[in-house]
């Protein structure tokens, strides 16, 4: 179980721009009468956004007056989900490095010296001038191509700590680097192209099926 | 091997287009209506014919769940909820299939939920998969615009998808702390019974089904049961795709016939084993749930259910974590310890407690600090966590642990043997790299 707190220092107020209310009120609406509390997750997220990557104790407040929920049931929400960030992150990048084993076996430990090195020497503290942070987490989900880093939306697989330094920096300068295997392979195909999947027939015309039915069943003897 | 002609997800690497165009010339969406047409029992028995063992890795019997929803709508609503809260270690291929082939997901969704009475769908994808969820988020707008799916849809199935998303709680794939959290709580698992198909989302009857188990009805129903049931071996049928990682020459995401052994695939899609056969240690063949085999014991094993249940592993989601001479176990299988103490939910004592105390054990023995009957003693807590909690994250926390120990022990021996020999040298024990 990770324990986590609400971070100190804390905004005095947190209000949804107009475009992130009405986004919020249609999510509400995606979900039945009286279960507008299922929509907590997404607006959590939306107030992350809206507030450079990290919710702050108003921004929950905030959202569970508007879902009609007691405040306590939102703070638990927010401590439950480790993707809601409860410190201020990174504002150009907050460099989330997979250190679970898959990742592990290929390298994540080096990738983390770079942040160490690069960043600052703990996770969840910002760098000199505040621009850049990184943590370690837990699988995300692209094991084929460890190791690998997430930055906000976007994931940048197969890594080097050598690729890694530099899409830092790319951060660091106000880049967006492009997402992504950081070597020439295909997303998870194998190196040097799919070895599967190559047949053109499949992909020529619209394809057509047919069905197979079994074998109808065996005649049995009747055992009058 | 498995011709391509009998693959399923032909868009698995994205190399083609991904849309509602695209997903049709690839035959999805092909005769959907007059399935829906043959009425819910025919659809249950196509899939139960199909012998599809649920992809999310308990491999229970997809259309055996399908078939315990109530027979007639009363006045709670049916659901389907799809779990594409993929998180397992070592698995990526949900993934692959809400980028690339999200219409066969969407149709799934459709005849699942027709063949349970559901006239609403949630997919609940994990919260990292942003990318993901806005690509299969536009190809539900592309069905709805299509009228492929919605209100007075082509299919004359009234039919809506909600897309959910998670915040990064591995518990959230469990089926019943997926429901708690699509209520807008936390992620802990319910007690069990009532089960979701009476009691689920919202107190309704819920199925929770995987990505992958939905994503191959429509091609089950199109190609026929039998079609799907004449891969692998009797009980371990179909296609699945594997993913393969760690140290392999090509790690990658394939679909293979169920049932093929862990050479075969290896060799020919992962491009062997680094430095050789000869160089491989020990594989974790279903993620990081299920027990590692050593490499003796797995090398000719036919990749299915029943096969690796009787090494005392299992197939799981088929992430295949492969590990060569080089891998430090011990060390390995720590930093899977941590996992499971970072993800558990709090709920359970044994669980709570016991993963944080596995994980210390762990980290102390990966560097000899430690005493040879705390082997024991580890096994025995494990056996104590394992069959004691609510959900089934503590087993999952075990067994990595009881695998470790059950082939392994020797090594965890010298190496504390090692550190006994130099009690009072600074690093007496030579950190060795786990890559």
């Amino acid at each position: 179980m990770s324990v986590r707190r609400l971070d100190p220092v804390q905004p005095d107020s947190f209000v949804f721009t107009a475009e992130n209310l009405a986004w919020a009120k249609s999510t509400i609406e995606k979900y039945p009468p009286g279960k507008q509390a299922s929509a907590v997750l997404p607006i959590l997220w939306r107030a992350q956004e809206q507030n450079d990557g990290w919710v702050s104790r108003k921004a929950m407040e905030y959202v569970g007056d508007m879902l009609g929920m007691s405040h306590i049931r939102v703070f638990e929400v927010a401590t439950f989900y480790t993707m809601f960030q409860l410190s201020p992150v990174g504002k150009r990048a907050h460099i989330q490095v997979c250190g679970t084993t898959p990742c592990m076996l290929r390298g994540a430990e080096e990738l983390k010296k770079v942040c160490q090195r690069k960043i600052h020497a703990e996770a969840h503290h910002l760098n000199a001038d505040g621009s850049l942070s990184w943590e370690e987490v837990e699988c995300l989900g692209a094991c084929v191509n460890a190791p690998m880093v997430q930055v906000f939306k976007d994931t940048y697989e197969d890594l080097t700590p050598e690729a890694l330094e530099k899409i830092i920096d790319e951060f660091s300068a106000g880049k967006t680097p492009k997402p992504g295997p950081q070597t020439d392979r295909q997303l998870s195909a194998p190196i040097g192209g799919p070895m599967t999947l190559t047949d053109p027939a499949l992909y020529s015309d619209t394809r057509t099926f047919t069905r197979l039915e079994p074998p109808p069943p065996l005649e049995t003897p009747k055992t009058t | 091997m498995l011709a391509d002609k009998d693959r399923i997800f032909t868009n698995l690497y994205g190399l083609h287009d991904w849309g509602l165009d695209g997903a049709k010339r690839r035959g999805c969406w092909l005769d959907t209506k007059s399935f829906i047409d043959k009425g819910r029992d025919w659809m249950v028995n196509e899939m139960k014919a199909s012998g599809l063992r649920g992809r999310g890795g308990a491999g229970f019997p997809t259309g055996l769940k399908w078939s315990f929803m109530p027979k007639v709508v009363g006045e709670r609503p049916h659901y389907l909820v799809v779990n594409a809260d993929e998180s397992e270690p070592g698995t990526c291929k949900d993934r692959e299939i809400l980028r690339h082939d999200p219409h066969l997901l969407v149709e799934g969704c459709l005849l699942a939920s027709a063949a349970m009475g559901a006239h609403t769908a949630y997919v609940y994808v994990r919260g990292e998969f942003i990318r993901e969820r806005e690509h299969f988020q536009a190809a539900v707008d592309q069905a709805y615009e299509a009228r492929l799916i919605g209100k007075n849809n082509i299919h004359g199935w009234d039919f809506d998808i909600v897309v959910h998303h998670g915040a990064g709680a591995y518990i959230c794939g469990e089926e019943t702390a997926m429901l708690e959290s699509l209520e807008g709580k936390k992620g802990l698992p319910r007690m069990k019974p009532p089960f979701p198909a009476n009691v689920g989302l919202y107190g309704a009857p819920t199925t929770v089904n995987n990505v992958e188990s939905i994503a191959v009805a429509g091609a089950i129903m199109r190609r026929g049961a039998a079609w799907f049931a004449g891969f692998g071996r009797p009980n371990n049928v179909g296609t699945k795709l594997f993913c393969i990682s760690g140290h392999v020459n090509k790690p990658c995401n394939v679909e293979e016939e169920m049932g093929i052994t862990f050479r075969e695939l290896i060799d020919r899609h992962a491009g062997g084993v680094r430095g050789g056969w000869d160089n491989l240690l020990a594989v974790i063949p279903g993620g990081s749930s299920v027990r590692m085999v050593p490499a003796a014991q797995i090398i000719d094993a036919p990749m299915d259910f029943d096969s690796l249940a009787k090494l005392r592993s299992g197939l799981g989601t088929a992430a295949v974590i492969v590990m060569d001479k080089s891998t430090d176990l011990i060390r390995a299988i720590a930093r899977l310890a941590k996992f499971y103490m970072h993800e558990s939910c709090g709920q359970c004592t044994p669980c709570r407690e016991g993963t944080g105390w596995m994980w210390r054990v762990l980290t102390r023995m990966a560097e000899g600090r430690a005493e040879t009957y705390e082997i024991d003693m580890l096994l025995d807590v494990t056996k104590q966590i394992e069959g004691h909690t609510i959900c089934a994250l503590g087993d999952a926390a075990a067994w990595p642990i009881q695998g470790l120990i059950a082939h392994f022990r020797d090594v965890i021996e010298a190496r504390i043997d090692r550190y006994a020999a130099n009690p009072d040298h600074d690093g007496a024990v030579a950190r060795i790299a786990a890559e």
